[in-house]
Parts: C-alpha cells; sequence; structure tokens
C-alpha cells in the first residue's frame, strides 16, 4: 500500500512543489475568481459601507476533535468576530504555518472542512499563504486568518451603548468547545455525546441584528462566558448581574466540568454570543433565536444595573459570587 | 431528566438546613459568627463558588485549613524542585497545580520557559507512557497530594518495578492528613469550633482515624462531601455540637466513606511507603506526616537518586506574605497585607493564591 505523502521543506520554498501543494489542496478547495487569479494580492470589490477587519491564528490542540478541527475552527472563529461587530463577513484570508512531515492527506480533510464552513458562512478565501516550518519548530499545523466584513446601514453595537435595566442574552448552552478541548487533550473517550459547539454565527446574527435594536454582542470564546461579562462590565462601567439558574449548561457539561475540576462558565465556546438588548426586545429576541438550530438554548440570564465594572452571580443557593476574568490557563487539580 | 446529584443541589432542601443553621446558632452563646473550618481545598472553592461563605457570613466564618496540596508544599521543598528542573537529562513530571506557586528564585513554570523540559499529566498511566517513550531521559514524577493521590503513586513505582523501568523514578511530596490535624488542634492557639474534614482523603483512610480529634481533643467534626448539600449538612451538625451536643467525629458523607476506608488503596500506600518526617507550609516540620519512599523501592526514590535536598530558603516577601497564618486558620485571606493588590492569581506571591481550591484564590 503506498504511504500517504507527507509536506516537506520544500513545500514551501515557493518553487515547484509549492505550486503543486497549491493546486492540488488550496486551489480545488477554495475555488473563486478572486483567488483563482493567484496575484501578489486579491483585488475585492466592496459595496458601500463601512469595512469591519479582523485577524486571529489557531493553533489548536488536538488538530481534530469531536465536532470540529483547526480549518473550521479557523473560518468560524474569524467569521464570528465580524458577526458580533454587526458585519457581514465577505472574505477571509488563510496563513499556513504547517509542520515538516505533516500529512498531505490531513491537510486536505482541513482545507475542505475550511471551504465547507465558508460557504455556510457565505464568505470566499480570496489569499492564502502556505509556509512549512522544520519539524519541531511547530505543533502540526498553524493558521491564521483575516477577516474582511461590511456593516450596512448606520448599526452601532457596543459597551458603551448598554444602559441600566437592559438585559443580557446568551445564545445557548456554554461550556462545550473549552470541555470538549480539555478532555481531548486528556484522552478522555466522549462517546460522541459532547461535540463542540463550534459553528459561524452569521446567519443567526443577521436575522437578529435586522429585526431586534441590539446594543451590545460578543461571541463568548476563550475565557468563556464569565470573562465576556466582565469585559462589558468594565467596558459599560456597569454591574452586570446574573441568575445563575437561568444560564443554559448542558448535563454532560456540568457533570465533566466537575469531575476535571473545571467551572463552565470560564470554558472556550466557538458558536456562542452574547446580546444586550433593552428588557421589552429581550422575550421576542429569545424567541426568534430559538427558531434557529444554533439559537436553541438562548436565555435570558441577568441585567445591568448602576454599579461599579462588576459581575455579580446570583447562586441557586441565595448567595452572591463575583466572576471575575479568566487566570491562567485551565489547569485540571491535583486531588 | 433529573440527574443523580440533583438531590444534593436541591435549593429548597438547602433552604430549610440553612434555616436550621441560624435556627442553631441562635442557640448559642454570643452573636458572633461561628469559626468552622473546611480542612480541604475542594471545600473552600466549593464555598465561594456556590455562595454559602457568603450568604451566611453573618452566623459562621469559614476558614480555610491545610489541605490544599499545592498550598502546604514547603518552599524550601519547592526550591529544591526548580532548581533540580533544570539538571540535564530530566523530565520533570507533576500535576498541573505545582506549575505556577512562586519559589524563592521564580516557579517551575518560569523554568520551563527557561528550557526546563517540564510536563503536566493527568494520570499516572501518562507518566508510564512518557517513562517509555523517553528511555534515554531520566522521568521524575512528583508526587504531591494526600492520602488520595498516594495510592496511584504507590501503583506507579509497582508497575515501574513490573515493567523494569529504570528511567522512572519519584520525588514524594506526599503528605498525611491526621498528624497535620493534631498539630494544627494542639497548638493551643486554634480557636476552631469545629472542622468539616474532607470526604475524599476519608474515603481512603475511613471515618475511624479521625477519632482523635473528638476524643483526645475535644473538637467536633463532620467527614463531607462536595455538593452544596453536604457541605450545609456538615454546618448544621457542627453547629449543633457548638450549641451543647458533645462532640464527635460524624460521618457525613456515608455514601462515599465507610468507618475503614478503602483496603486496597491503603494497601497500595503502606506496601511503597513510609510514614517519614515532613515540612509544612505554615506548620514547620511534623513528624510521621509525609511518606517517604521504603527502602526496599529505594532505586525509585528521586530524592536518593539525584541526591534532592531541601534548600535552606528564606523568601524575601515571606516577610508580608501570610500563607502560614492562612493555613492554620488563624487569619483569613483578606487579613493579608499582600490579599488582593501585591499577590492576585495572575501574580501569586503565595502558595494560597495559585490553585484553584487555595484558601486566598477562593476568596478572590
Amino acid at each position: 500500500m503506498a504511504q500517504s505523502p507527507l509536506i516537506e521543506l520544500a513545500h514551501g520554498d515557493g518553487g515547484g512543489l509549492t505550486r503543486e501543494l497549491i493546486a492540488a489542496v488550496f486551489a480545488r478547495h477554495f475555488a473563486n475568481p478572486i483567488l483563482g487569479r493567484q496575484e501578489d494580492a486579491a483585488i475585492c470589490p466592496l459595496p458601500g459601507g463601512r469595512v469591519a477587519v479582523t485577524t486571529d491564528s489557531f493553533i489548536v490542540d488536538p488538530i481534530f476533535f469531536p465536532g470540529g478541527d483547526i480549518g473550521k475552527l479557523a473560518v468560524c472563529g474569524t467569521v464570528n468576530d465580524l458577526a458580533v461587530m454587526g458585519a457581514r463577513p465577505l472574505y477571509l484570508t488563510a496563513g499556513f504555518i504547517i509542520e515538516e512531515g505533516f500529512s498531505v492527506e490531513l491537510l486536505e480533510k482541513i482545507a475542505a472542512s475550511m471551504a465547507c464552513a465558508a460557504a455556510a458562512a457565505g464568505v470566499h478565501i480570496v489569499a492564502a499563504d502556505t509556509k512549512v516550518a522544520e519539524k519541531g519548530a511547530v505543533d502540526q499545523l498553524f493558521i491564521n486568518t483575516t477577516g474582511i466584513g461590511l456593516i450596512e446601514g448606520s448599526l452601532c453595537l457596543g459597551a458603551d451603548q448598554v444602559r441600566p435595566g437592559d438585559r443580557v442574552i446568551v445564545s445557548g448552552p456554554v461550556g462545550n468547545h473549552g470541555l470538549v478541548i480539555l478532555a481531548s487533550r486528556m484522552g478522555l473517550d466522549l462517546n460522541g455525546g459532547l461535540v463542540s459547539d463550534c459553528a459561524c454565527l452569521w446567519p443567526v446574527i443577521s436575522a437578529v441584528i435586522s429585526d431586534f435594536p441590539v446594543k451590545f454582542m460578543r461571541d463568548a470564546t476563550r475565557g468563556g462566558l464569565a470573562t465576556v461579562l466582565k469585559e462589558l462590565a468594565v467596558s459599560s462601567g456597569l454591574d452586570v448581574v446574573v441568575r445563575e439558574e437561568s444560564i443554559p449548561v448542558c448535563r454532560e457539561v456540568i457533570e465533566l466540568s466537575q469531575m476535571l475540576g473545571v467551572e463552565p462558565y470560564y470554558l472556550a465556546n466557538e458558536g456562542r454570543f452574547i446580546a444586550v438588548v433593552p428588557e421589552a426586545a429581550a422575550p421576542g429576541l429569545v424567541e426568534r433565536l430559538h427558531q434557529f438550530e444554533l439559537g436553541r438554548g438562548a436565555a435570558v440570564i441577568g441585567t445591568l444595573h448602576e454599579g461599579s465594572g462588576r459581575v455579580l452571580l446570583h447562586t441557586r443557593f441565595g448567595g452572591t459570587r463575583v466572576l471575575d476574568f479568566l487566570r491562567g490557563q485551565h489547569i485540571p487539580r491535583i486531588c | 431528566m433529573p440527574g443523580a446529584f440533583d438531590r444534593f443541589t436541591d435549593p429548597g432542601l438547602a433552604g430549610r438546613i440553612i434555616g436550621r443553621i441560624r435556627e442553631l446558632h441562635r442557640k448559642i452563646p454570643g452573636s458572633n459568627p461561628v469559626p468552622l473550618m473546611e480542612v480541604c481545598g475542594t471545600h473552600s472553592h466549593l464555598l465561594g463558588k456556590s455562595g454559602i461563605r457568603d450568604l451566611l457570613a453573618d452566623v459562621v466564618e469559614y476558614r480555610s485549613g491545610p489541605g490544599c496540596p499545592v498550598c502546604v508544599t514547603a518552599l524550601n521543598d519547592l526550591d529544591a524542585l526548580i532548581d533540580f528542573s533544570l539538571r540535564e537529562n530530566i523530565i520533570l513530571v507533576i500535576f498541573g497545580d505545582l506549575l505556577k506557586v512562586p519559589g524563592t528564585r521564580g516557579s517551575l513554570q518560569e523554568q520551563k520557559a527557561r528550557g526546563a523540559r517540564i510536563k503536566l499529566v493527568y494520570s499516572i498511566l501518562d507518566v508510564l507512557e512518557l517513562a517509555r517513550q523517553n528511555r534515554n531521559a531520566e522521568v521524575v514524577f512528583v508526587g504531591a497530594g494526600f492520602e488520595t493521590t498516594a495510592p496511584g503513586t504507590a501503583l506507579l513505582i509497582k508497575e515501574a518495578r513490573a515493567a523494569a523501568l529504570k528511567n522512572l523514578s519519584v520525588f514524594s511530596l506526599h503528605k498525611l492528613m491526621p498528624p497535620v490535624l493534631r498539630q494544627l488542634l494542639g497548638s493551643g492557639r486554634s480557636d476552631i469550633r469545629g472542622l468539616i474534614l474532607p470526604g475524599h482523603v476519608a474515603a481512603v483512610t475511613g471515618r475511624r482515624v479521625f477519632d482523635f480529634i473528638a476524643s483526645e481533643l475535644g473538637c467536633p467534626a463532620v467527614v463531607a462531601g462536595f455538593e452544596p448539600l453536604d457541605v450545609l449538612h456538615a454546618t448544621a451538625l457542627l453547629l449543633e455540637m457548638a450549641a451543647g451536643r458533645s462532640p464527635a467525629v460524624i460521618n457525613g458523607y456515608p455514601r462515599v466513606v465507610s468507618e475503614t476506608g478503602n483496603t486496597a488503596a491503603l494497601a497500595a500506600i503502606n506496601g511503597v511507603f513510609t510514614p517519614v518526617e515532613a515540612n509544612w507550609r505554615g506548620f514547620g516540620c511534623i513528624e510521621g506526616s509525609g511518606l517517604g519512599i521504603k527502602e526496599e523501592y529505594s532505586e525509585f526514590d528521586a530524592s536518593r537518586r539525584f541526591g534532592i535536598t531541601p534548600l535552606d530558603s528564606a523568601a524575601p516577601w515571606q516577610s508580608k506574605c501570610r500563607c502560614s497564618e492562612i493555613l492554620r486558620g488563624e487569619l483569613a485571606p483578606r487579613d493579608c497585607p499582600l490579599f488582593g493588590t501585591g499577590c492576585t492569581p495572575d501574580h501569586p506571591q503565595g502558595a494560597c493564591m495559585v490553585s484553584g481550591e487555595g484558601a486566598c484564590s477562593s476568596y478572590f
């Protein structure tokens, strides 16, 4: 049986092998007229409006996990950063830093997954770059994506828009992605029960911002729900008061995170966002979110109050707990 | 579908126990909150996370005890380890929390950035695998924790012998719970009126070994599990005893803890380890409170194989850091002058701020 080909240093030197790799993997999966010109820079038409730009690098371990892979993550993560600013995602660039010896077959699988996620988000990957690093210099594969989006109309989202009395909504159960990654690293078999929430949020968000007076949105990625709420509190100078029993968390996530000694509110999500709306709009927004697969578990979790930038969690026992930013890495405890 | 543990987090039942706790508090002379100690870091964390500490602040003053393995690791043991980590051809294998604890000259995390080969593992099976994959390096596992984690380390050593792994050894920082509690309560300085005992330790040791707390030292104690209702139940029992019922060591966690403990785990500990004097942050050296590796397994004892000896450390910041008093339940984290200013979870100065289960970190 022939061995599947591996990435060699020469695949990154800009010569014949680079061209072959681009043709066989990237051009094939990302095909679109702009990328197809293969010039030094992509020329992209932009209709009127304000342009949103964001960039993110992805170095997830493991690169394949239940519910996704590094490629899907690299597309969804950047698209979601545009989406929560109210920007329609239009174009992506993708930079690949590949470890010498990485399997071409896996690279192709990842490229296909990126293409699939990009199609779901309605974006084109218009420029890409490939570098190969010596074995051991990077861990398998790093991907950087830059996203360009367009904000239509006068939409203006930000922490400076929120007021006391506004409601905080989360779009679905939190903690799944972070826990899946942690469990995968620890070699725990999840038996297909728990998968990452990694998904592109633009279809849901575009429906939401056109129909509801949303003031603030953010996707709850690294640092999880708690960190986003704390950012909101600090930026607005208000207190965010949250009821613990209203925060949606899957039972599997609760049980596994107790076992590992981590907290769902601090675990990363890759397909969940927080939105702030005036009180009157909150029930309607939750109802609308429930019509989407990605918004099925949406709930009003809290309220903004005059205060000093704190996040106060009312526990189910009637106590109050202050939530702060995530500190350091998630490290499972000793005992 | 309700889960198996929902009844241990039932807010209605919690409310009734909280009512009972308040009722009992009124029967205790004086209006001050009753000082109780939760020995285990997991309980400290739970009290903060569930909001129970805050909710009952007017009736109970929960103080964290010497039950967080990271926190009680002595500075000179830690410094020895930090020094050792940079030796050539060593792979130091640890459980996560130890990484960030500051020693006199930096932490293991900083040594890692300087090139020390330090691996975090989740299971002793990972340690065996590391030793097999790195036959040309010396793999040294740092055994930390109490009676709960010591059986795992004991099995690791037995397994290493069975598999004839010559490049694997253990630096034991394992400690035993009963001796430090005797020291704490017997010092005459403690005003603690009841102990919440760690359920996981008791699951291994059995309830009976803690009887001396009531019978010899006159202090009430309850072995508690790790759900909010477990801790509330234990608190109610301790207040009952503080209100006049004679002190006893009660098993509040009978669904897991037996009188005599886990005989297989105890046999594993006793087969490989022997009680030795150990150095505790906050307490100093306590006779018979540590687990040293027995003579017959000495080839797996990293401290002998590599001559790791505790350093004579005194950190400049020690003058202000109050970890020692906090671990003895004499001060609350907020009483430390560094708390929240010079010492935060991002920049810990003392061990209690490092682990999520450390007293200061759980108060932060």
